[in-house]
């Protein structure tokens, strides 16, 4: 435990940077350089600040570290309440270590508007960050739906051609979501009059009224994971994005869907979540088994690893929903390693986008015998994103779906024809882009990974195999706080809905006694 | 030793691959030789330390999952099991490797593929020495991407890409229900630990379970779910289409991966299993019968390929169907056996095959073969060592382990045993067959090579030559001198194979007493009695025996109603017989047909057309997968992208809105430019609407409270 509040300093650090880079004044060229160093320091410092954070947690406890809590909207009981435990935590460092790299990978990238690009990714940083640390509601709202903002720009100003249609769609799908999420929060705080995450994981809420507000947060954090059918804004938001864009989208956004179900879902109302179950499970299962088929057909790398990434999506609900410890943790896990891997995938698309300016897959091939490197990069992010055991990727899907072999044999059957599906889409990718026919002379004159863009890639290859070979490094920290959330979602799911435990159409086995 | 002869190619595989530009091709061929040969011998000095009288042990190496009551550690488990299969991978391993360095010596990544063979040498060894079901999955689909490496090793080629990813996916298929089963397991069991699971089976015995919706015998499932993902590795019928064309790889890939290890770890997984599977009767019911099929159906293909590596892979799959039906029989002892001298022979054949590809510059077709027996006698000599094998003649390897597998399917008296015997004795005939159809083709006869490859044709260096010979002396005395182990009753040690035998009362009661025989467990009535618990561990030492029992030492577990290879040695003498009849009478018609009458392959051809065009095409299996399955999935990924996502998700959702909202939009269209600055900005201002509109209510609300 530390003395200071270092989760406010964490979480405003990159708005500081923010403060300096609007200072920093003299021509264009100068001004861009400074710029770049000052997000890249600011990022770098900030994800020290997250990793000395990491050391001081302490792994064992379920319960929310670092608090800091102080008045902020008096008359109304809303506080300025932060605090990390083993659920959030994994999700700070990854957005601290992400921003750095994508700030990276734009460094020679991103030429025009270099100082608006630099402070819209250290704005949202700071919203990230903060979305994952606020314990309260209210808090948590204002992060969560900041980030759009920066999002927004970052693919309207630096996006590709279709830029703005993929801003409207992106915009009018989580509108939808946000305005419901913002009136089940209203509701919210009118039944309970607090705000309080804590608070409201303990509060018992009406059934009726769960079922609600279960559908109104449901909507907001669907759009955000995304779920099918809301998933359609993704592909095109990450095929316009840039690179930068795409890797952050991919590798946090889309997490706190994901952290929204576990925050407010799940806690809040245990019910609902019971009764909806079947319902999710099959969302999830439509995501996996449908967007795999359409990733099966691409053309473009993006849309590929965008229709991927609703897929994995796809088992992280599906773990999240079983309520059991494996799927919880499965699916956390998922996300995490979803959040490397893809993020890493994203910025292999940008090396070869860098170099030839086209995302479709059939202008590559046969790079191999010219990218040897970026070859073996790529080949081991595929591996984990087909879950290859020894990879991250394996650890998170199995633990999904064993969470789900506990309570739905036929659900997690459906769920694992997507390790098949996803094989062939991954191979198919990468036998078209690295190995196949070597007909495109410009792809075949491209060069290999700089310097700069191994720094970035290595890191995470190590991660993803690391964390697949030492899982417990990030599961033994995470386990208490899940175990919390299940031990409370039981004791209240069960008191309150008798009759309807039966919906959650447990497959009970005979024989075990 | 354990750590040495698993970690020391996962060493050599890390440098040769991460520093292989700086230590040069001779720095790479010589590491991962150099390793896997230590590997090798430390697991042939923990074969006789562990089967040979001593004790199994668990090495725990480190944690690898736990999440609520699932744990798992990285372990290598050392039993006889782990260390034949261990032996088996690291000798064939390691005569691949010293094989590579000749035949790869015209490539150019010879460093990466040196690599590669090492990836999969350790990924092997994870799967077979592994403690639980998660790590020998960790090493399965470790297996499975060196297969997949090696079989695109030569990526310039379409045809090898396109045969490593459908190996690598139809493999899936085979993945998906292993994952599937233990998963169930762990739901019925609690773990995945081997012997936390074996511990548990008798009492499990009569669980049921509800999976996909029915009701079902837990342990037939399980079963079943394990035996998907084996007839996916292991190639058998259904999943088997992967293998023939995994041949594009380099043949001492072939060699190593397609015939002599990776093959087989479907064989090997239902043998650790079998303690299970022992309760599974109708599960192993099923594994006979496919096993059997099998061996039939891919012998027929054999007949008539033309490419002489897809012979011969054919060839495994029919032979890997033996193993399958010994197991499903429950001689999991004879089905080792078989694994154990069938790597010998097949390992010595590819890579015959490979010296012969080699010495006609890379030609594959037997038609463009043929009378180059004097040009290249030591490769000659030893395909005839390797297919006498194959045939079953005695004494070579084949014969011993082919012979107990098909007197144990006979012994078994159901009637998938017998249907096994007669599939088995049928692949038996056209196995010595097509061993000598390919015998005389490539060797025998006139050159239909042209005379420019004729001019080539050279004998293999020694580099090459050397690991066949070690193969071939396997192929010779593997079988004679493991028999009493692998498969040798307690009661008749010695070399009386096929002709005495003990009643089963006399073996059942009294050598109960005073031989160790742990490995048996005695099924009488409706008890379950672990012999082992006589406590009679102290005379261990002095009377030790060796018999099947002492040498699996419970690695392999048999209830004894069911010990058909101690059946097996009292079976009919034409049982007996008849393979090594039917492989004579294989032989000689081979000579009939490509010797002393030419014209009589195309008048069979000619007279049984249907037939050949059914044995020609492989059954049709290719085509049928093509159209049900891969199509599908391509035209069903298209409806659900045009359709789906644009026609109705966008069309009804954003697009649609956007439609009816431009017309508002155009009225607006001073505040709306498009931008999505005007968006974001508009959002804030919402937000910042909505709280102050909820400020406002909430005040009032809270006084209302």
């Amino acid at each position: 435990m530390v003395d200071f509040p270092v989760l406010s300093l964490m979480t405003f650090l990159p708005l500081v940077g923010v403060l300096i880079i609007l200072a920093i004044r003299g021509d264009e060229e100068v001004v861009a350089q400074n710029t770049k160093h000052m997000a890249l320091y600011v990022s770098l410092f900030t994800f020290a600040f997250a990793l000395f954070m990491f050391t001081r947690f302490d792994g064992t406890s379920a319960e929310f570290q670092f608090v800091e809590q102080s008045s902020w909207l008096k008359p109304l009981g809303i506080n300025y309440h932060m605090g990390v435990d083993g659920i959030s935590i994994f999700f700070i460092l990854l957005s601290a270590f992400l921003t750095p790299v994508c700030i990276l990978s734009a460094w020679d990238v991103v030429k025009t508007r270099v100082k608006e690009f630099m402070i819209a990714f250290l704005v949202l940083e700071s919203f990230m960050i903060g979305t994952f640390v606020a314990l309260d509601a209210v808090l948590f709202y204002v992060f969560f739906e900041g980030v759009l903002i920066p999002m927004f720009l970052i693919i309207g100003v630096w996006g590709g051609k279709r830029r703005v249609y993929s801003a409207y769609k992106f915009f009018l799908f989580t509108l939808l979501g946000s305005v419901l999420m913002l009136v089940g929060l209203l509701a919210l705080y009118s039944e309970t009059g607090t705000t309080d995450m804590p608070t409201l994981m303990e509060a018992n809420i009406p059934i009726g009224l769960q079922y609600w507000l279960w559908l109104a947060f449901f909507a907001s954090f669907a759009v955000k994971m995304p779920m099918w059918p809301v998933h359609t804004w993704l592909p095109d938001a990450h095929v316009e994005a840039p690179t930068a864009g795409s890797v952050i989208l991919a590798g946090v956004l889309l997490k706190m869907g994901g952290y929204g179900f576990l925050r407010f879902s799940l806690p809040m109302f245990p019910d609902a979540s019971a009764f909806f179950v079947d319902f999710v499970f099959w969302l999830s299962i439509i995501a996996i088994i449908y967007t795999s088929l359409v990733a099966l057909v691409q053309e473009d790398m993006k849309k590929l690893i965008a229709y991927s990434s609703v897929a994995h999506m796809g088992f992280v609900t599906l773990g999240l929903f079983t309520a059991t410890t494996q799927g919880i943790e499965g699916g956390i896990f998922q996300m995490l390693s979803h959040g490397l891997i893809s993020g890493a995938l994203f910025l292999c698309v940008g090396v070869v986008y860098d170099r030839l300016h086209t995302r479709e897959i059939s202008r590559y091939g046969g790079i191999v015998k010219n990218m040897p490197k970026y070859a073996t990069v790529f080949m081991i992010l595929m591996l984990g994103s087909v879950g290859l055991p020894g990879t991250s990727g394996f650890v998170g899907e199995f633990l999904v779906l064993l969470g789900a072999f506990q309570v739905d044999t036929t659900v997690a059957a459906f769920a694992a024809t997507g390790v098949i599906f996803g094989a062939a889409y991954m191979l198919l990718l990468y036998r078209r882009v690295i190995f196949g026919p070597r007909v495109n002379d410009d792809a075949l004159s491209m060069k290999d990974l700089n310097m700069r863009e191994l720094g970035l890639l290595v890191p995470l290859v190590i991660l993803i195999i690391w964390l697949g070979v030492f899982p417990s490094v990030v599961m033994d920290k995470i386990s208490p706080s899940v175990e919390k959330l299940i031990t409370n979602y039981n004791a209240r799911s069960a008191v309150s809905i008798e009759p309807a435990a039966g919906s959650a159409q447990h497959d009970h086995l005979e024989g075990k006694q | 030793m354990e750590l040495l002869a698993v970690f020391l190619p996962l060493i050599a595989f890390a440098i040769a691959g991460l520093f292989g530009k700086k230590i040069g091709d001779k720095g790479c061929q010589f590491i991962t030789c150099a390793a896997v040969i230590i590997a090798a011998l430390s697991s042939i000095s923990l074969f006789f330390n562990v089967a040979y009288g001593g004790t199994a042990y668990t090495t725990v190496l480190a944690d690898w999952i736990n999440s609520g009551d699932f744990h798992i550690k990285w372990a290598l488990r050392i039993d006889t099991l782990s260390v034949v299969m261990m032996c088996v991978i690291n000798i064939v391993s390691a005569c691949v490797h010293v094989y590579s360095i000749g035949y790869m010596s015209h490539d150019e990544a010879k460093g990466r593929f040196m690599a590669y063979l090492s990836l999969f040498t350790f990924a092997m060894l994870m799967l077979v020495t592994s403690d639980n079901l998660l790590q020998l999955f960790f090493g399965w689909e470790g297996v499975g991407l060196a297969s997949y490496l090696l079989i695109g090793f030569w990526n310039h080629k379409e045809s090898a890409n396109a045969a490593a990813q459908k190996a690598f996916i139809v493999n899936r298929v085979g993945d998906f229900g292993l994952a599937l089963g233990m998963m169930a397991i762990f739901v019925i069991f609690g773990t995945i630990q081997f012997d936390a699971i074996f511990s548990q089976v008798p009492e499990m015995a009569e669980t049921y379970f509800t999976f996909l919706g029915g009701e079902y015998h837990a342990l037939t499932i399980i079963g079943l779910l394990l035996f998907i993902g084996a007839i996916g590795k292991s190639a058998q019928l259904g999943l088997h289409t992967w293998l023939p064309d995994a041949m594009e790889g380099p043949t001492p890939v072939s060699a190593l991966i397609h015939a002599a290890t990776m093959v087989t770890a479907g064989v090997f997984l239902v043998a650790r299993m079998s303690p299970l599977y022992e309760f599974a009767p109708d599960a192993l019911m099923v594994v006979t019968v496919v096993g059997a099929t099998t061996a039939f159906v891919a012998a027929t293909i054999g007949l008539t390929q033309f490419d002489i590596k897809r012979v011969i892979a054919y060839s495994t799959m029919s032979q890997l169907g033996y193993m399958f039906f010994a197991l499903g029989v429950s001689a999991y002892g004879a089905a080792m056996f078989h694994l154990m001298t069938h790597a010998f022979f097949k390992a010595l054949l590819f890579l015959g095959a490979g010296s012969v590809i080699h010495a006609m510059s890379d030609e594959q077709d037997m038609r463009k073969m043929g009378g180059i027996w004097k040009k290249i006698p030591i490769t000659y000599g030893l395909m005839w060592v390797g297919s006498l094998a194959l045939a079953g003649i005695p004494p070579f390897a084949g014969y011993f382990s082919k012979d107990i597998v098909l007197e144990a399917a006979w012994a078994d008296g159901t009637w998938f045993g017998h249907y096994a015997y007669y599939m088995g004795i049928a692949a038996a005939f056209m196995t010595a067959f097509y061993s000598w159809r390919l015998l005389l083709m490539t060797f025998h006869g006139k050159p239909r090579a042209s005379e420019k490859v004729m001019s080539h044709v050279h004998e293999s260096p020694t580099v090459m030559l050397g690991p066949l010979v070690v193969l071939a002396a396997g192929a010779l005395f593997a079988g004679m001198v493991f028999y009493q182990g692998f498969v040798g009753s307690a009661g008749h040690h010695g070399d009386d194979h096929g002709t005495a035998h003990v009643e089963a009362e006399h073996h059942g009661e009294e050598e109960h007493g005073d031989t160790h025989e742990p490995v048996v467990i005695h099924d009488e009535g409706a008890e379950v009695i672990h012999a082992a618990e006589d406590g009679e561990e102290e005379h261990h030492a002095e009377d030790f025996v060796l018999s099947k029992e002492t040498f699996w030492n419970q690695s392999i577990q048999v209830l004894a109603a069911n010990d058909t290879v101690e059946a097996a040695h009292n079976v009919p003498k034409w049982v007996k017989y008849l393979p090594l009849v039917m492989g004579l009478l294989g032989i000689s018609l081979a000579y009939v047909f490509y010797m002393f009458r030419p014209n009589a392959p195309s008048v069979t051809v000619t007279s049984f057309k249907e037939l050949h065009t059914l044995f020609y095409n492989k059954w049709f299996f290719d085509e049928i997968y093509h159209h049900v399955f891969t199509k599908t999935a391509f035209l069903l990924g298209l409806f659900f992208w045009k359709f789906g996502d644009k026609k109705i998700i966008d069309g009804y959702g954003p697009d649609g809105s956007a439609s009816v909202s431009n017309k508002v939009a155009n009225l607006m269209s001073r505040f709306q430019s498009g931008y999505v600055y005007q968006y974001a900005f508009m959002m804030m201002i919402a937000v910042i609407g909505l709280i102050s509109w909820f400020v406002f209510k909430g005040s009032s609300a809270g006084g209302a409270l």
